[in-house]
């Protein structure tokens, strides 16, 4: 059954396209953000199933524990996690500023209202 | 060699960002700060390449004492610290004009936070020039990113938030698709030094991972390089950004993305497996004759004149990654000659442009510049200048780069390739020619009448900028030959056999 032993590493998969997926297909940008933390949080997965050792323990010193997992895996993403927060703060922050600016949240509203701004204005004002 | 000046120059700048913030009530600290911060990196900078091309030996330094390959190692061979000049330097040039063109542009009670963002971005780009540790490489990376998206979002123009929002979407996604080559690596390697990686990949035969490394590496870098089709965030990004803010992306943004490029296809992956395995001869091609051809065609009917740069400089990556790809040493300093080159020209014709929106005070059109040769003589004939660069006229820095890429096609026998860069020059005399008819031979309109000269803090950036164009095409032989010398390091092994030719091993099942 390799297919089992995979397992992680398939979730990841499924979640980085569901994310992926979501930013291409909504015209939220709500939506689209969220799609893009599954996409990095799928990558996060990745790592971490990746450093599991095999009857190996979380990588805190324990008594007993001969076997421990590998951890540098483990503090690379808390910087992705980091990461990731920081990027999803800047783009719901933008979010906020677009609603106020166009009124809506929608991308094809707010490319059409950009049609309509430089169509109307022949001179990009 | 180790040294503290590799690793202050993005300490500084992150050590200012919050001060800048912090000292906010008190008038203009966060502009001053800023100036003395970028000045003090960019003599740092100076100093580690004259230490370096002197000595011809790398500058070295532990992060917190650890040695390599347990530790982050800063590294600063000598492409990474003519890199850390031509960012440093532009940051500081630029930053005199920053004090109008803000006070202009961006509210009083955000200037601060400004100031910090812009901070943040030069710390993240100079840690990704400095930075030899693959990790440490995607942390700058996003935190450069995550600074510029905040810096394009704070333009006057609505259209700018969107042009962020897009950005940061694609920038988001091309960074990751980076952290997962990150993983690949270090998942077959088990080491995040590059130069560790290096010669672990060397030794290992290469296997699927390593490949499947390659490809999102390939991927995310030239997302981040803005290459054809992967260029859409580019051009309304560079457009609806503060005028202060898109001289120094426009400069050094993409600059520092082909930078990594280059760090990761010749030191980490190397020459053989990178042009030899994986064709990246056939792709780099393949994506750079429509980025030229259609950047150039687009900016001829482009009327918003930032945006008619913005995609000008979609048109200019596509030249660097041409000499990039043709895998020759002469493509190689080619393409770094014209990395120098499009950043001095770009950032001087952003600044001219920026000069020129605080006296219209609107966005600069071909239509509402009419006249402004008469109005701001010494800004128009600097964009004049500036422009010749850009085209690639004899005596500029264009036409050193120029030349040296025509060269590189011409001695590969890929005279398609030559012809094709003189019509995309063409093409460029076209649309700087536009802008000159409208600024010399329009008729001025009855409200530019009251338009001034911009002032000297504006126009001293500017002419410094303009200056360097010229005398990089004077000073031609200096350039190459530092070049030449950087393509020596980069590629020990002459060039490979036939870089174009294409027989696709792994759909025969079997590796490179």
């Amino acid at each position: 059954m390799e297919l089992m032993t995979h397992y992680p590493y398939w979730m990841a998969i499924v979640l980085m396209m569901t994310g992926f997926y979501t930013v291409m297909a909504t015209s939220n940008l709500v939506k689209k953000l969220i799609g893009l933390s599954m996409f990095q949080t799928s990558v996060m997965l990745f790592y971490v199933s990746a450093s599991k050792v095999k009857f190996g323990v979380a990588p805190v010193m324990t008594e007993g524990a001969t076997v421990y997992s590998n951890p540098l895996p483990h503090v690379l993403m808390l910087t992705a996690i980091v990461v990731g927060l920081a990027t999803l703060a800047v783009g719901l922050a933008i979010v906020v500023r677009i609603r106020g600016a166009y009124g809506t949240v929608e991308e094809d509203e707010i490319i059409a209202l950009d049609r309509d701004q430089s169509s109307g204005g022949r001179n990009d004002e | 060699m180790t040294s503290d000046f590799a690793a202050l120059p993005i300490f500084l700048p992150l050590l200012a960002a919050p001060i800048c913030v912090i000292l906010s009530r008190f008038g203009k600290t966060a502009w001053v700060i800023s100036m003395m911060v970028t000045w003090a990196v960019a003599a740092m900078c100076l100093f580690s390449f004259a230490e370096v091309y002197a000595s011809g030996e790398p500058l070295k330094y532990h992060m917190g004492g650890w040695a390599p390959p347990i530790g982050i190692e800063l590294h600063i061979d000598l492409l990474a610290a003519s890199m850390l000049v031509l960012v440093s330097s532009i940051a500081a040039i630029t930053m005199p004009y920053f004090f109008r063109s803000v006070n202009d542009e961006i509210a009083r009670e955000q200037q601060p936070f400004f100031y910090a963002a812009f901070l943040m971005c030069l710390a993240g780009l100079l840690g990704i020039i400095s930075t030899h540790d693959a990790f440490n490489l995607y942390v700058f990376l996003e935190i450069s990113s995550l600074a510029s998206y905040m810096l394009i979002a704070m333009g006057r123009d609505r259209r700018a938030l969107a042009a962020a929002f897009q950005y940061l979407m694609l920038g988001t996604i091309g960074a990751t698709m980076i952290l997962i080559g990150i993983g690949f690596l270090y998942l077959t390697t088990g080491t995040l030094n590059m130069s560790d990686i290096a010669t672990r990949i060397d030794v290992l035969a290469p296997n699927r991972a390593i490949i499947a490394a390659f490809a999102f590496f390939a991927i995310g870098l030239v997302m981040k390089v803005a290459l054809f089709p992967l260029h859409v965030w580019l051009p309304n990004a560079y457009a609806y950004a503060p005028s202060a803010v898109s001289p120094f992306l426009a400069a050094v943004g993409t600059k520092v993305a082909l930078y990594a490029v280059l760090r990761i296809t010749y030191s980490v992956f190397g020459h053989e497996f990178s042009f030899g395995g994986m064709h990246l001869s056939l792709i780099f091609t393949a994506l750079a004759v429509p980025a030229i051809l259609i950047g150039s065609v687009v900016a001829i009917f482009e009327t918003n004149l930032k945006r008619m740069l913005a995609f000008s400089s979609v048109a200019q990556v596509g030249y660097i990654t041409l000499g990039i790809g043709l895998a020759s040493q002469t493509g190689l300093s080619a393409s770094l000659l014209q990395i120098f080159n499009h950043a001095m020209t770009k950032s001087a014709l952003f600044l001219a442009l920026g000069a020129m929106t605080l006296r219209l005070g609107s966005n600069v059109t071909v239509h509402n510049i009419r006249g402004l040769g008469k109005r701001m003589p010494l800004t128009a004939f600097a964009f004049v200048l500036a422009g010749l660069g850009l085209i690639g006229m004899p005596f500029t820095g264009g036409f050193v780069s120029k030349w040296y890429l025509m060269k590189a096609t011409l001695d590969g026998g890929w005279w398609l390739l030559t012809i094709l860069i003189a019509i995309s020059s063409i093409f460029a005399v076209i649309y700087i020619w536009r802008v000159v008819e409208a600024m010399y031979f329009g008729r001025l309109s009855a409200q530019s009448e009251t338009i001034r000269e911009a002032p000297p803090s504006m126009l001293v950036p500017i002419w410094l900028l303009t200056f360097c164009v010229i005398l990089l095409g004077f000073f031609g032989n200096e350039a190459v030959e530092i070049s030449q010398r950087i393509a020596d390091q980069l590629m020990p092994s002459p060039s490979l056999p036939d870089p174009f030719s294409f027989d696709p091993p792994i759909l025969n099942g079997e590796m490179p």
